[in-house]
């Protein structure tokens, strides 16, 4: 902690941008594994590839370093955050209305909700497959035994309350992701006047695309299952 | 019969500053930190100088009227920079930079400085360019050029149309260096109000702070001024709003000599005054002039119809238009050296020829240019000042010509120095624009950025240092001695003095009536009848003034007004030796033209038997006539001829 | 035209501060927004009140001095300019213009709208130049630079130093000031010698004044009166990381 606080302002930056887009490489991934949920329609496919995550050594020992860029990310993001309303104590009393970066006025707020539901989450389904809380049913594929983590996505997405919720504050990411991923790049300093607007496009489109992805599944779940 | 000696050193023209240099006394490097040095301004001169000087191991002090050292209004120069490099290959030479420039400024001016000017002008682009100013460039990656008024050769280096930003950054950046390092102090938001003198040497200034309004005394083994020019008496002017001539006045009446206080510039290509409650004229750079043509109509009646709004400038045919300078002037056309163009238009106007809505303006067209060249490359080379006049004026200068017109830009006169740059207040010195300069009585364009940076980079720490070489016995004086107590007390007495009026109308009216008798009377045409009018009027004013100025507020804390008002208190005194000065000279030369000495033709007649001198004006106190002294000018290395601009 | 301000008026650095209004009337559209509040001001001393502090000297637009954040944008309702450029003809009679003073941390309140600026002089003084002493240097052409590089060069230097991009940030942030100035100097061969030392200094000094961190808003470019690049914001961040790295 201490060594993130005494990081200078680019450094910080430079982390946040690293740790963000390692997050969201983790977004895609965990976005192709759902998207099996809805692609293969006895979504045995879905059971066995969180059944491999949930097993396979390698991927145990890189949650944690999942866990530690999270941790990072949003460590940092606080201290970035707290020390920029301290460069500013007194507000502007008429609104500001320079023309930006839309979504980045917003980035704690969007975070604080990703926040919420990530903790959320967390207790629906990650500790729940580690069998800390709660139950979960098994099946059996090919002769082996594991949790039925479809079955409970399809138990949660069942109410429509949940849905909507899920919908919400995917959205979010969506909106964290859209100036998130361009402002990544130009973090990292890597701007050029030929690229940086295909970079913003394509920032735009990967934040739809994934948004749009997740969202598809609750939906798909709730009208079709 | 002088009192005034200018030490130029032995030799022929072109070994004088080597000579200079070989045989000038130096302070050993362990005694410069025990000598304090006062730099008053942090311009291209004052900014370059105290960067030099605190180099070389002095322990400087620098004092600017701004929030920082780069806001000095040596940034607004916006056309370039003359030096002899002859990169163009068109035939420069040290020699021909010294010649333009002594032509251009109609043989008055000192052939020695002026040699020296042209020849460390090399030296500067040096230095510039070592320090990171980017300076234009070609594609191959050499450095470019381009022509500007009054010069037959393209010698003048840019930084797009900000050539002054550029190097005053530059400055500013080695000026920061210094301040980093600990060997300049810096302060900012200060006014310099007097000189302190002890035993007859400059030792110190009072500087008001000007956002406490506390008074403060600093004392230093020597002082540097170099506090720009005093277009400001003329209240419209193109210089900035704190511009101001109360460091020169004030060393004025402390004993130091003013030269040639008549002689100011007049530049031909601003935006035309709109209005009453205007506060500034805006330039338009003059490289504008390389591609636009000047012109008015030749009939009276549609220059009679466009100021009424009746008629466009685009719907005058070709035919129908008086491209002046061209007709006038074949071999420079639109390329005349400023104090020409800006009398021909002035001399149109005058004729009834004018336009917009005043009919005191003329237009630049680019039409041509544009036929020519295609828009492309004109916006390429002047797009920033395109938007920057349709910002101002709300007109397209691709689809309208624009309008322009003289307006007062820069001093050629100011503290008299000699060729060490020292007033003749032993350990005064003046560099750039407020001294009297090596300009003569006009001043070539891209030669004031020059002359800022020859000053402060290349001549005053060498001269400086010569005087202060038997200093270093001296120790530093104590400020609260009886001079500086005096000193202080006299600077309060004028601030009581003008607060204690308590009249009714304002610091900025005052100033107003005063631009309006100067630009009448002191302007771009003078006559003995209008000059002594002039002084009268003047007199009677500042009379007026102290019965009747109104300055709220009070002394202590910021008081915007107070400062205006010491600032016009000065004018008020240094318009007057302007129109003496002016009306003394009953010759026409570059900037300072009098009616009554002028070619059949109507051009400047010089009347070289009589006036080849500086004029340098010795303070005699408050309602006395000041003494005239002449600084004969010999011209060995020149022939003097009347200037000629028609042929080549 | 006749306009309604609302102006900030706070006496000194900690004073409490408050907008008083002030009606105006017969305001021409070609003048300037500085000379209609010397308008105000000519009206206030008139009335033996005491007229309003703001920074302003060239009135060209270069000088960077003058400020002013006017509803809601620095420079006020136009693009690529400074306040002293600014024409009335962008407000519409009878409007309510409100007029603030620039706030950040690192820009203290002097009186009304003027703010001390000088922790932008010393960002430069940590490293923003060339470390060549007067004569000593090489002929100018002696180092070729690609006109590419030196246009570039040209853009970042034009800043104006007016802070306009802190005002402008929401997070008080002076990346765009100092990345200019690093961007100026790592384009440019004889920048280059000390690059590494220079972007550290800065950023530490500009950490250290207590300007906030940059969040990639691009406010800052979108007011900046000269128009320079966030991408020079990028070069600096490439300019950090390439120190911190070797």
């Amino acid at each position: 902690m201490s060594n993130l606080l005494s990081l200078s302002s680019v450094a910080k930056k430079i982390w946040m941008s690293l740790m963000g887009l390692f997050l969201f490489t983790f977004l895609l991934v965990h976005l192709s594994l759902n998207l099996t949920m809805i692609t293969s329609p006895d979504s045995g496919l879905f059971n066995e590839a969180a059944h491999f995550m949930g097993t396979n050594p390698f991927i145990q020992v890189f949650q944690w370093v999942l866990f530690a860029g999270f941790i990072v990310h949003i460590i940092l993001g606080l201290i970035l955050q707290v020390q920029n309303w301290m460069a500013r104590p007194n507000a502007y009393k008429k609104k500001a209305s320079s023309e930006q970066s839309f979504f980045s006025k917003y980035m704690i707020h969007t975070a604080v909700v990703i926040f919420v539901f990530l903790i959320i989450h967390f207790l629906n389904f990650f500790l729940v497959a580690k069998g800390l809380i709660g139950e979960i049913g098994e099946v059996t594929i090919d002769g082996v035994t594991m949790e039925d983590m479809a079955g409970l996505v399809f138990d949660l997405f069942a109410n429509p309350a949940y849905v909507v919720f899920y919908i919400i504050a995917l959205l979010f990411l969506g909106f964290h992701l859209d100036h998130g991923i361009q402002s990544a790049f130009q973090s990292l300093g890597l701007n050029h006047p030929k690229y940086t607007p295909c970079i913003k496009n394509a920032g735009r489109l990967l934040a739809i695309v994934i948004t749009l992805g997740y969202v598809l599944i609750p939906l798909v779940i709730y009208f079709t299952k | 019969m002088t009192k005034i000696d200018s030490k130029i050193p032995e030799g022929p023209l072109a070994e004088k500053w080597t000579n200079y240099k070989n045989h000038q006394n130096l302070v050993n490097p362990a005694n410069k930190i025990k000598i304090d040095i006062i730099v008053v301004g942090t311009g291209l001169a004052g900014g370059a100088a105290a960067a030099s000087l605190g180099e070389m191991g002095f322990n400087v002090k620098v004092f600017c009227i701004q929030d920082s050292p780069r806001r000095a209004h040596s940034i607004a120069a916006q056309g370039g920079i003359n030096a002899a490099k002859n990169y163009p290959n068109d035939g420069d030479s040290v020699y021909r930079l010294f010649y333009d420039t002594v032509k251009g400024g109609d043989y008055r001016a000192r052939e020695a400085n002026v040699y020296r000017l042209a020849e460390v002008s090399n030296n500067i682009i040096d230095q510039c360019v070592a320090q990171g100013v980017p300076f234009a460039r070609e594609y191959g990656g050499t450095l470019d050029n381009r022509s500007f008024g009054g010069a037959l050769v393209s010698r003048t280096f840019y930084a797009r149309g900000q050539t002054g930003q550029q190097l005053l950054l530059g400055a500013y950046s080695a000026l920061s260096k210094e301040i980093n390092k600990g060997s300049v102090e810096l302060f900012t938001r200060r006014e310099m109000l007097d000189l302190v003198k002890i035993d007859g040497k400059a030792r110190g200034i009072i500087v008001r702070n000007l956002v406490t309004g506390k008074l403060e005394r600093h004392s230093a083994h020597a002082v540097l001024v170099a506090s720009g020019g005093y277009g400001n008496v003329f209240f419209l002017s193109t210089n900035a709003m704190t511009s101001n001539g109360g460091a020169a006045w004030r060393s004025y009446k402390r004993g130091a000599f003013f030269g040639n206080p008549s002689f100011v510039q007049i530049h031909p290509t601003c935006i035309p005054v709109h209005g009453d409650f205007q506060s500034k004229l805006t330039l338009m750079s003059e490289s504008l002039r390389n591609d636009g043509r000047i012109w008015v109509p030749k009939k009276k009646e549609d220059a009679g119809k466009i100021q009424k709004g009746e008629l466009r400038p685009t719907e005058i045919a070709e035919d129908d238009r008086d491209y002046y300078l061209e007709r006038r002037y074949p071999a420079f056309g639109n390329l005349v050296p400023r104090d020409v163009a800006s009398r021909a238009a002035k001399e149109r106007c005058d004729a009834g020829f004018g336009v917009g809505t005043t009919g005191l303006a003329v237009y630049l067209d680019f039409k041509h240019a544009i036929g020519r060249l295609g828009k492309n490359v004109i916006e390429a080379r002047y797009g920033n000042l395109f938007q920057m006049y349709e910002k101002i004026v709300d007109e397209n200068p691709y689809e309208t010509p624009m309008m322009i017109y003289p307006a007062i830009h820069y001093a050629m006169g100011g503290i008299w120095v000699d060729y060490e740059l020292q007033t003749t207040v032993p350990g005064l010195f003046f560099g750039g624009e407020a001294n009297f300069s090596d300009h003569g009585a006009n001043r070539l364009g891209a030669s004031a950025l020059m002359q800022g940076l020859s000053d402060g980079y290349f001549v005053l720490p060498y001269t400086m240092q010569n005087y202060l070489a038997d200093q270093i016995t001296v120790p530093r004086y104590d400020i609260n001695s009886k001079e500086f107590e005096q000193t202080e007390k006299d600077v309060q007495e004028r601030i009581d003095k003008l607060i204690s009026v308590k009249g009714d109308e304002t610091v900025d009216s005052f100033h107003k009536r005063l631009g309006l008798i100067m630009w009448d009377n002191v302007g771009m045409a003078r006559t003995k009848e209008g000059l002594e009018k002039a002084i009268k009027e003047i007199s009677a004013l500042r009379k007026e003034f102290y019965q009747r100025v109104k300055v709220p507020g009070d002394k202590s804390g910021m008081n915007v007004e107070l400062e205006k008002a010491l600032r016009v208190a000065d004018f008020l005194e240094l318009g007057e030796l302007m129109a003496r000065d002016a009306l003394n000279r009953s010759e026409s030369c570059g900037g300072h033209f009098r009616e009554e000495s002028k070619t059949p033709e109507g051009e400047a007649l010089r009347d070289d038997e009589n006036f080849t001198y500086v004029s340098a004006w010795e303070f005699k106190g408050n309602d006395v006539e000041p003494e005239l002294h002449k600084e004969p000018l010999t011209y060995e290395n020149i022939e003097v001829k009347q200037r000629n601009y028609k042929t080549a | 035209m006749d306009l309604k301000l609302k102006i900030w008026r706070q006496s000194g650095p900690d004073a409490k501060g408050e907008f008083k209004e002030y009606p105006i009337q017969d305001i021409s559209k070609d003048s300037s927004f500085l000379e209609m509040m010397d308008v105000l001001n000519e009206q206030l001393v008139s009335k033996g009140e005491e007229p309003v502090a703001f920074d302003h000297d060239c009135r060209e637009g270069i000088c960077g001095m003058c400020s002013l954040f006017i509803n809601g944008r620095p420079h006020g309702p136009d693009d690529a300019i400074t306040t002293c450029q600014l024409h009335m003809r962008k407000f519409h009679d009878g409007e309510t213009v409100t007029i603030e003073p620039w706030r950040a941390k690192p820009f203290p309140i002097i009186k009304d709208l003027m703010v001390d600026r000088s922790a932008f002089d010393e960002i430069i003084q940590a490293g923003g130049f060339v470390s060549v002493s007067t004569g000593g240097v090489p002929d100018a052409n002696a180092i070729p630079i690609k006109k590419v590089n030196a246009d570039l060069a040209m853009d970042a230097a034009a800043c104006i130093g007016c802070g306009a991009c802190v005002a402008a940030c929401k997070n008080a942030s002076a990346m765009l000031f100092v990345s200019a100035k690093v961007s100026q100097f790592a384009l440019l061969p004889q920048g280059r010698v000390e690059a590494k030392e220079r972007v550290e200094k800065m950023v530490a000094k500009m950490d250290d004044i207590g300007f906030g961190n940059c969040t990639n808003t691009y406010a800052c470019e979108a007011e900046c009166p000269k128009e320079i690049s966030v991408a020079n914001i990028a070069r600096m961040n490439r300019e950090f990381f390439a120190a911190k790295v070797s």
